[in-house]
């Protein structure tokens, strides 16, 4: 018996970093938002690593920010540690990552939502989606309660039917010894959700004075620290603990080997797929048998407590095997686990059943997010929820949603992924997924997506008016450097030979010198006599734009050549079987990813450049 | 659009052959070929449907005399601009203009594409599109049939070494930039540069090999099979005009494939003698027979040959039904004896069916005539092999290119995210050649070679 309670624009199923940002982005849109989840004390828990940020995922974290959402904020208010990865890398790789106070982020993102004007939080577990005519019409809670909304964003992370495995113990649970969500996942296949099992596993928590410190590799945070946020201010920040490496021995391989038999995942008591890019340390040392020995980090979980995270020895072996193992680790001696390590199995969606909005192909205003989608990590996480949420709140209000190209985003890229190639193990963010590294930089977020986040109304008047005006210094400054041309000096030779670099014998355009590996902008700082005095970011950009412009516009290019694919538009009732010339394999893929347009298409693994020039030519005949 | 060009008469040797270059920049591509003799012409300023007569040259070297006619858009068969050279028709000097065509900026055709494009830009009605389809599929198709015997083949072995060790090479950086805080080595400016050396150097070699004359032989892929002593090394030589296999009474003779081109009327025939298919204990001439069994797979044109004067045999007919649904010809021989054999009873496995005397040469240019029969001769859609070739020589030579731009870029001091573009632009040229993505194939190496991840 189901009894009616409220209604709603948009439900959102699920409050960790997904569900959060679907919620407030739906709220901050106008449409009227229901969180639901089952425990309000695990709202943006950090059930794995207390760290945000990271390759390719301090991108999503930028790209998130410069859309208007919340995970950027909320890190920079929260961090403990902060170090940009990649430095002397080359700047499309310089990844920002962040450890972040597990229970002070929790807290911090629980009252952002709180105090979210037209959301409304609930603790509640949602059982039934209900459905009218291939649509959303209702969701109701275990206890009955019966919510009537437009649109439902699924945001189930790893609670959705999660069974842990510790050893030979197995038991229905989320994470973090949180209740599971049981009775969902019969609702979805019901209305026509495909589900399917993935992994995955998370390390021990340990007491700080069981670790002997003195035997660990220190490190420590930037000193020069930037934000996540576009908007926070880069004075002020600081770190305020330090992370520690320490690494395994034969040892400590020598038990995990002698008990391998005792870990479910080769027992095969398993059934979900585990990430690749994750693996347990049974997994690194079965697998990669001829190392000596893997590092981990020992990490800080917060500033009022003394747990400590040990990243890279995620396991599911049994308890008394984690201890055994843990003591053989310089450092680790004595050490007491607080919580264990485990696995976790939970269901999720074929993501090749959404659409780039994130909206079921088949069922209207039903969206998924997070891992839910079959993703891995905080980051990716909140990407999509972002999108999910957008789209959503559109959706009630009959507007058309967005979407994300591959080459304005990670995100973009993420999402075209999943909904394209489809993921056979959890997907993660890598900068070498992306096809457009040079021009999706972390330090350009803004420039590629707060006008789209002003368009879309999450970004307010008075940041796009400051954003608009940094771009227009930007662009003045660059357009001065390149029309200034620098007369050749003694001081400015010794400068270039003193960077490797050759000198000048003639006067030489400043710009012609920027692009020049060896020099920056800054360095020519002394001979630039009209220098306007300018932010450090606007700086960075002249700098960047200037020096990298002949591989961006070779990147822009390819956008372009892109781009003119992807306006060739693919109706959405295609009969491909009925296409001449389709190879057999290409209708069958077709017919199951059901591509947007010829860009698409392309992309999808079996669609050969052949069957793309029939489809071009069907279409073309099509519009006669 | 992007400029196109291909040999657009019959892959064979003939008096006269067309190359045709279709798109844009069709007219300046052909201006940096062809040098009319009349000095005041310019081919870029050439008017529609008008000739020159001039050189065809190379630098300084002349390939060619020939005429160019060139056409206006839209008033050409695709619509665009089109310039058409026509040379003296000798496979390797068409082929040698081709190439150096593709070299000034234009991209190899693909199966059907002049269609393809004649169709995008309104000059056929919507009834003739379905044809352009079948033909674009049907070349895909021979491409995918052709793409196992071409994986075979020296050329696309070597593309593959050079790429595999690119993509490990890609696979440590991206390792390395993706998992900073992972035990990784760090990449050396010496590894990506030993590597991409290493990568040109095989390039290199690879394409001047390619390009020195083995083209000769080109023609059509054909494999001559039968079962023992049917006449088939018979019918080579009489085909090549020599005793090229040896021929004896002794079943089993021909054991190695003996290739051999010849000229057969208007069209070259790349000729394979293969051993004779029937079940062996003789273990050397057991892998003889595999190897015809193979390249019956592989080949464009069977022809099967049959013994008139014995009776229909189960290898006969293992023969005839492996030849179904391909451009196969039934060469029924020693027409001079007493006709024992049924064929009839396979006749529907072949395409066309001939009867000589592989002894006397009686009855051989009706041979010629059925291959011309089954090759139509005067369609435009060069064979699919040609394609995949030229294909994959302009593959090498564009990833040559990234690399040694990414060497250059390496070596001024640029940083490794933009050296890594440059590599990843590279390998996805030669990945090309296997429908890979560098971007997807990266990925999978890093999760294959390194312990990473939390």
């Amino acid at each position: 018996m189901s009894y009616y309670i409220d209604s709603y624009d948009v439900a959102v199923i699920g409050a960790g970093h997904a569900g959060v940002e679907a919620a407030l982005a739906a709220a901050r849109l106008g449409a009227r938002t229901v969180l639901f989840t089952i425990s309000l004390d695990n709202i943006a828990n950090m059930p794995c690593n207390p760290s945000i940020g990271g390759t390719a995922k301090g991108h999503l974290v930028r790209e998130i920010d410069a859309l208007g959402g919340e995970m950027g904020k909320a890190a920079d208010a929260c961090f403990i540690q902060s170090r940009m990865l990649n430095r002397g890398k080359g700047p499309a790789v310089h990844s920002l990552r962040v450890q972040a106070d597990r229970v002070k982020y929790h807290n911090h993102m629980k009252h952002i939502c709180e105090m979210q004007e037209g959301l409304d939080l609930k603790q509640a577990e949602v059982t039934e989606i209900r459905t009218e005519n291939e649509k959303v019409v209702s969701v109701v809670t275990a206890l009955g309660g019966e919510y009537k909304v437009k649109a439902a964003i699924i945001a189930t992370g790893t609670y959705l039917k999660g069974l842990i495995h510790v050893g030979d113990v197995s038991y229905e649970s989320g994470p973090d010894s949180t209740l599971p969500s049981r009775g969902l996942s019969d609702s979805l296949k019901s209305i026509g959700v495909k589900l399917r099992r993935f992994k995955t596993g998370t390390p021990s928590r340990v007491h700080r004075r069981s670790i002997n410190f003195d035997l660990l590799e220190k490190q420590n945070g930037d000193e020069d620290i930037q934000p996540f946020s576009f908007e926070t201010d880069r004075n002020g920040l600081k770190n305020v603990v330090s992370c520690y490496i320490a690494y395994t021995n034969e040892e400590t391989h020598k038990v995990i080997r002698e008990n391998i038999s005792r870990s479910p995942m080769y027992s095969g008591r398993i059934e979900g797929v585990g990430p690749r890019y994750c693996p347990s340390i049974e997994d690194k040392i079965v697998r990669f048998a001829d190392r000596a020995r893997h590092q981990l980090f020992i990490e800080p979980m917060g500033l009022e407590t003394d747990e400590y995270y040990l990243q890279g020895m995620s396991s599911s072996l049994p308890e008394d095997v984690q201890i055994a193992f843990l003591r053989t680790i310089k450092g680790l001696e004595n050490v007491e686990i607080m919580r264990n390590a485990y696995a976790i199995e939970y269901d999720c969606c074929d993501p090749q059943d959404l659409k780039h909005t994130l909206e079921f192909k088949n069922i209207g205003g039903l969206y998924g997010a997070g891992q839910f989608n079959g993703t891995s990590g905080y980051e990716e996480a909140a990407a999509q929820g972002l999108i999910a949420g957008i789209n959503a709140a559109r959706y009630c209000k009959g507007q058309e949603g967005i979407t994300l190209s591959r080459s304005s985003s990670y995100i973009g890229t993420l999402i075209d992924d999943l909904v394209i190639k489809g993921c056979t193990d959890p997907y993660r963010m890598m900068t070498s997924r992306s096809e457009y590294r040079l021009i999706l930089r972390q330090d350009n977020a803004d420039e590629r997506l707060t006008p789209l986040g002003y368009r879309v109304g999450l970004i307010s008047e008075e940041r796009y008016e400051k954003f608009l005006e940094k771009q227009r210094l930007i662009n003045d400054e660059i357009k001065r450097v390149k029309g200034k041309t620098l007369p050749p000096s003694e001081k400015l030779n010794e400068l270039l030979e003193k960077k490797g670099t050759a000198p000048i014998s003639g006067g030489i355009k400043m710009s012609e010198l920027i692009k020049r590996p060896q020099i920056s902008y800054e360095d020519l700082a002394e001979f630039d006599d009209d220098r306007p005095e300018l932010f450090y970011e606007v700086k960075e950009q002249v700098n960047l734009q200037i020096e990298y412009e002949g591989y961006i516009s070779r990147q822009m290019m390819e956008v372009e050549h892109v781009r003119k694919l992807e306006e060739k538009k693919l109706p959405a009732d295609i009969d491909y079987k009925q296409i001449k010339g389709l190879s057999l394999e290409a209708q069958e893929k077709l017919d199951r990813v059901r591509p947007e347009n010829i860009g698409q298409a392309g992309r999808i693994s079996g669609v050969s450049p052949a069957d793309v020039s029939v489809l071009v030519i069907w279409l073309a005949g099509q519009a006669k | 659009m992007s400029t196109i060009a291909a040999i657009s008469t019959p892959h064979a040797a003939g008096g006269i052959s067309v190359i045709r270059i279709s798109g844009e920049n069709a007219l300046t591509v052909a201006e940096k070929v062809f040098f009319p003799s009349s000095k005041n012409k310019r081919p870029s300023e050439m008017n529609g449907y008008t000739c020159a007569y001039g050189n065809i040259c190379d630098g300084d070297t002349v390939l060619d005399d020939g005429i160019l006619t060139v056409f206006r858009a839209p008033n050409s068969y695709t619509g665009e601009d089109v310039a058409e050279i026509s040379c003296h028709g000798g496979i390797f000097i068409t082929e040698q203009i081709l190439r150096l065509i593709l070299s000034e900026g234009a991209e190899p055709a693909e199966a059907g594409e002049f269609t393809k494009r004649a169709f995008l830009n309104g000059k056929m009605s919507l009834t003739q599109a379905e044809g352009v389809m079948d033909i674009i599929s049907a070349g895909g198709k021979a491409e995918l049939c052709c793409a196992s015997a071409l994986k075979e083949g020296a050329l696309f072995r070597r593309i593959k070494t050079v790429s595999d060790r690119v993509l490990r090479l890609l696979g440590s950086l991206a390792a390395w930039v993706d998992y900073p805080e992972d035990d990784i080595p760090a990449v050396t400016n010496e590894e990506i540069n030993d590597t991409l050396c290493y990568a040109n150097k095989q390039l290199d070699e690879l394409l001047s090999s390619y390009d020195s004359g083995k083209i000769l032989r080109k023609g059509i892929d054909t494999v001559i099979v039968g079962k023992p002593n049917v006449g088939k090394s018979t019918l080579m030589n009489l085909l090549s005009g020599c005793e090229r296999s040896i021929v004896t009474e002794i079943a089993g003779t021909t054991r190695d494939i003996v290739e051999e081109s010849v000229r057969l009327g208007d069209i070259v025939l790349r000729l394979s003698d293969t051993a004779g298919i029937h079940f062996t204990n003789d273990i050397v001439e057991n892998e003889g027979v595999k190897l015809a069994k193979k390249k019956l797979g592989t080949a464009e044109m069977i022809l099967a040959v049959f013994d008139l004067g014995a009776e229909i045999s189960e290898e006969d007919i293992s023969i005839a039904e492996s030849c179904k649904g391909k451009n196969a010809i039934a060469v029924l021989n020693k027409s001079d004896l007493d006709q024992k054999f049924d064929f009839q009873s396979i006749s529907d496995n072949f395409k066309e069916c001939v009867i000589l005397s592989a002894g006397s040469g009686e009855g051989a240019e009706k041979l010629a005539e059925a291959v011309e029969k089954i090759y139509k001769l005067g369609d435009i859609v060069p064979d699919a092999g040609m394609i995949v070739n030229e294909r994959q020589r302009a593959c090498a030579e564009k990833a040559k290119n990234s690399f040694s731009e990414a060497i250059c870029a390496l070596a001024s001091g640029a940083t490794f995210d933009a050296v890594n573009i440059l590599i990843d632009e590279g390998e996805n040229f030669l990945l090309e050649l296997t429908g890979e993505r560098a971007s997807e194939a990266v990925v999978n190496e890093v999760f294959s070679r390194f312990c990473v991840g939390k």
